[in-house]
């Protein structure tokens, strides 16, 4: 039996993946802009929040959308439709955006212009609230979505994305008055994953919090 | 398809460029990995995916050992640490203080290998 030799290594998991985020950051930065990643469960609104978004903003705030999706372009028409650049990231058999498809997408941006045309760079990540949370993108802050139809316990059953939100947003606050809903346990349920997260509630169809959403995209906006 | 497949598929890359570094007679035969308690990473699912990926590789012999490292808490005003319970509770159980710190269970890396040592393992 040969003696085996114990090599220590600390090589990260997701080291070449941070690396390249690190990368993405800066190349934002470089141009002035900055980068919000968005992230939620399938269907909670996260297109619908961007069209609404664009719409809201037209020629004020400068987005482009980098929309991550398995297999279909839909979502990307549908944020085409109302202006925006849009680069579409189609991941295949893969849950979760990774950096070097960000890298690619700032690369399709530039052939069209310089990135410095763009205030904000938003990255729609694939609908899915437990891989996104591993992956660092570049991006400066982390959204998550979570709607009023999805219950109140969302936070608890997936503790490590809410917990590395910056800004939770709970959609569909409309028809809240039509479900058993309980908004001050979901708000209690996320505060005891994070406590420093900025929470607030959005109607992208009545339009009803979007002021608190638009201003506070557009104070991570632009660097400086 | 698992993240734990793509993570596999990284950890793989990154021994592969630490490997070319190393005397080519030496065979890997452990690979240490540390995954903590509060990441969305499946321990179980990373030994499949290993088992299948090494296939054909420089780490064809290896096994992969791993170490869960515990879910810690530090609780500023009472200064000292604590287990949040995943589940349900995240605030200190003393004072009630939210969450602020994570001491321990974030971690995802490569700990060590464990290699043949190339001149015993000629002389045997």
């Amino acid at each position: 039996m040969p003696t085996l030799n114990s090599i220590d290594l600390d090589i990260s998991l997701t080291a070449d993946n941070d690396d390249l985020a690190d990368t993405n950051r800066q190349r934002m930065e470089a141009h002035g802009a900055k980068c919000v990643n968005i992230m939620s469960s399938p269907g909670s609104g996260k297109t619908t929040l961007l069209e609404a978004t664009l719409e809201a903003f037209k020629g004020d705030l400068k987005i482009a959308v980098m929309e991550g999706d398995m297999t279909t372009e839909l979502d990307a028409d549908r944020l085409r439709a109302c202006g925006a650049p849009v680069a579409a990231i189609t991941t295949g058999r893969s849950c979760h955006l990774e950096s070097d498809q960000i890298a690619r997408g700032l690369d399709q941006f530039e052939q069209d212009g310089p990135l410095s045309r763009i205030d904000l760079f938003v990255i729609e990540n694939v609908g899915n609230l437990i891989c996104p949370a591993a992956y660092d993108l570049g991006e400066h802050v982390r959204v998550v979505l979570v709607a009023v139809t999805e219950g109140d316990d969302k936070p608890l059953k997936y503790p490590i994305m809410f917990h590395g939100a910056d800004c939770v947003v709970i959609t569909k606050i409309d028809i809240a008055p039509y479900l058993k809903i309980d908004l001050a346990k979901l708000e209690a349920n996320i505060r005891t994953v994070n406590s420093t997260a900025t929470v607030f509630s959005v109607s992208s169809e009545s339009g009803a919090g979007m002021d608190q959403w638009l201003a506070y995209l557009k104070e991570h906006a632009r660097v400086g | 398809m698992p993240h734990e497949v793509d993570m596999t598929k990284a950890l793989m890359m990154s021994l592969k460029e630490w490997h070319k570094t190393q005397p080519q007679d030496r065979v890997v035969r452990v690979v240490r990995l540390v995954v903590g308690g509060f990441t969305c990473v499946e321990p179980d699912l990373l030994r499949s995916a290993f088992s299948r990926q090494k296939i054909g590789t420089f780490l064809e012999n290896a096994k992969l050992v791993i170490r869960e490292s515990p879910f810690i808490a530090y609780c500023e005003p009472c200064g000292k640490e604590y287990r949040p319970d995943i589940v349900m509770e995240y605030a200190c159980p003393d004072c009630r203080a939210p969450m602020q710190e994570i001491r321990s269970g974030r971690e995802l890396k490569i700990e060590g290998v464990e290699m043949d040592d190339g001149e015993l393992a000629q002389a045997a």
